[in-house]
């Protein structure tokens, strides 16, 4: 913290004054499509942030993490469906609901590590893909149209693509506060400890099975409010939310971004997405693009776009 | 009665592709310490590979021989030029690099063989089902299949555990600096092993691909049903691959084919209908996380191998 303008702070700085800015050149240059795609990108980067937490941080490398997307949005859909459409009610419970099924899979799959933690993850997420499957009532293979998006009373009208794109800005930066908060805490610290040598940690004196439980849990359970937010940009859920692949794209965003650092998965987000966006308006067959790129990324910029303006290597 | 023993004869099927698969990725994260995602990549190739060749010649056994050459050099190609360089590396790096190969090579598939998907025609002998046991009949080719992945890891037994190249295998998992000082060429082991593992995955894709169709992303949903394999297994362990393929496959196969009858003796029929499917795929992951609470390191860990 000593150098407060260097140049990775600046361009978290310019980011975030960029993403402000959107709605409005969004509006001027009448592409009202941006503002759709830099919701996404919100969405989707606040995703790859609590990812960051319990990956970059903690030291957990779970290639399940769209699970809580699909269950924070299959909360409100599902609450949507029955008639609840009280965004007081549906979030909290796509938190809660989030939180819960990361305990159950966290209290299982911590008791591995290495691969197997990467494997299990994984699996727990296709089980429960397969269960979105399954759910008939609620669309099955299909997904199923939300008709009204969550309502908050007067207080925030959501329908209203401006105000949503906001929210979700402010839910954004909300996010990478906490998780600053968190890194930066005695617990953080803890974590982090348990990352970079476990036994030592047992050693003094932490169960550092119980600590990475509740880093788990908080990161499934904020994701889980992004997977709210998603649901309520699209108007529709599907077991899409949860496919794999998009498990493999949030590890992309964070390791793009930058692990060693709390905003960088943001970073990683825009840049993957607008990256995306700019190659399938080239071609129809960009992936044949993207993935090698996402092996260039691997091999020779490990540190992600945040590492590369620190110039340094997090141990 | 008999729909059971036939059921389980289509889990014992399914078990055996899956071991395919499992050793493929078991023998390369035992040796070169890598996790592959791109197996079920080589597995579309061999289908893929083996429909294009078969409607080429004209023969199955000609394409499908065809097939596996072409899927042992993509895959020792594949190595030379991207895992090589991953090797040592942290097993996220593994991760991302070969999720970034599936992507290119669905993609590919699709620039080459289009979005269409294709089918592989079986030749009509094998077409027929056979009388397994009195009253019980099952389709020749899913015999075909099982007694040819039989041989297969056989074969591999023989070949890791019986073979001065196994032999190198075997040590160069155990200790490779010391194996390289020995002056065996491990770069060449490597690649060989990698192809190795692609030309079981190509195998698995070629024998599954008459039965399913040919399509892209078809390597995906089973290379995770794999992964379930070897980490109930055991990563590392080849036996242990075997044992857990069949737990799987049977678990599978004969829970999709029950539970739902089983669970209308609880449920109301509606509930059990919509509960049964979801519920018996789901059988599959409740069996990885009861085993993982008992042993964490799977039934085989590679300690023992």
């Amino acid at each position: 913290m000593s150098r407060r303008f260097n140049t990775l702070n600046l361009l978290i700085a310019g980011v975030i004054a960029a993403l402000a800015l959107i709605p409005v050149y969004s509006a001027l240059s009448g592409y009202p499509f941006l503002l759709s795609l830099f919701t996404r990108i919100l969405i989707l980067a606040m995703a790859a942030v609590t990812l960051n937490l319990i990956m970059g941080f903690g030291g957990m490398v779970s290639f399940g993490h769209a699970a809580y997307l699909g269950i924070g949005g299959y909360a409100v859909g599902i609450l949507a469906k029955e008639g609840f459409n009280s965004g007081f009610l549906q979030w909290p419970v796509a938190v809660a609901a989030s939180a819960l099924f990361a305990l159950a899979i966290g209290a299982l799959s911590l008791r591995t590590r290495g691969v197997y933690f990467i494997m299990i993850t994984l699996a727990f997420t296709q089980m429960i893909y397969y269960v979105a499957i399954g759910l008939d009532r609620y669309g099955g293979d299909d997904g199923m149209t939300i008709y009204r998006r969550s309502q908050f009373g007067g207080l925030i009208n959501l329908s209203n693509r401006t105000v949503f794109y906001y929210l979700c800005l402010v839910l954004l930066l909300g996010t990478v506060y906490l998780v600053y908060r968190i890194v930066n805490s005695r617990f953080g610290l803890v974590i982090q400890g348990s990352r970079s040598n476990d036994r030592r940690m047992r050693a003094i004196g932490f169960p550092p099975y119980r600590y990475k439980l509740v880093c788990f849990v908080i990161g499934g359970a904020l994701c889980g409010l992004a997977g709210a937010l998603l649901a309520n940009h699209t108007d529709f859920i599907s077991p899409a939310l949860m496919h794999w692949t998009r498990s493999g794209d949030l590890l992309v965003m964070s390791v793009l971004g930058g692990m060693g650092s709390v905003f960088g998965p943001v970073i990683g987000a825009v840049a993957l997405l607008m990256l995306e966006e700019t190659l399938s308006g080239l071609t129809e067959y960009w992936q044949i693009i993207i993935g090698p790129l996402f092996l260039l990324v691997v091999l020779f910029a490990r540190g992600g776009i945040a590492g590369m303006l620190v110039g340094e290597h997090r141990g | 009665m008999l729909y059971f023993i036939e059921q389980s004869l289509n889990g014992v099927q399914l078990g055996m592709l899956l071991f395919l698969l499992a050793a493929g990725l078991t023998l390369i994260f035992g040796i070169m310490d890598l996790v592959n995602l791109a197996h079920g990549s080589l597995y579309m190739l061999g289908a893929y590979f083996a429909a294009t060749f078969a409607a080429m010649t004209g023969s199955f056994i000609a394409g499908a021989l065809l097939a596996l050459i072409a899927t042992l050099l993509v895959g020792m190609a594949v190595e030379v030029i991207a895992m090589r360089r991953l090797y040592g590396r942290d097993h996220l790096d593994h991760v991302l690099g070969t999720f970034g190969l599936i992507l290119f090579f669905n993609e590919l598939v699709r620039l080459i063989w289009g979005p269409a998907g294709m089918t592989l025609a079986l030749p009509s002998e094998m077409l027929t089902a056979v009388q397994v046991l009195p009253g019980v009949y099952f389709p020749l080719y899913r015999l075909v299949i099982i007694v040819s992945t039989l041989a297969v890891a056989l074969l591999l037994y023989v070949l890791v555990m019986r073979t001065r190249i196994g032999m190198l295998i075997r040590a160069g998992a155990s200790n490779r600096e010391m194996v390289g000082a020995l002056g065996i060429n491990i770069k060449l082991l490597y690649t060989l092993v990698f192809g190795l593992g692609a030309v079981l995955a190509g195998f698995a894709g070629l024998m599954q691909a008459p039965i399913l169709t040919v399509q892209i992303g078809m390597g995906e949903n089973i290379l995770i049903l794999a992964f379930v394999v070897i980490i109930i297994g055991g990563i590392g362990s080849i036996r242990g691959a075997f044992v857990a393929a069949m737990l799987v496959g049977l678990i599978d196969t004969v829970g999709r084919a029950f539970l739902p009858d089983l669970m209308r003796l609880f449920l109301s029929a509606n509930a059990a209908s919509t509960a049964g499917p979801a519920f018996s795929s789901m059988l599959i992951y409740m069996l990885t996380a009861g085993i993982l609470v008992f042993r964490p390191e799977g039934l085989f860990p590679a300690a023992t191998r």
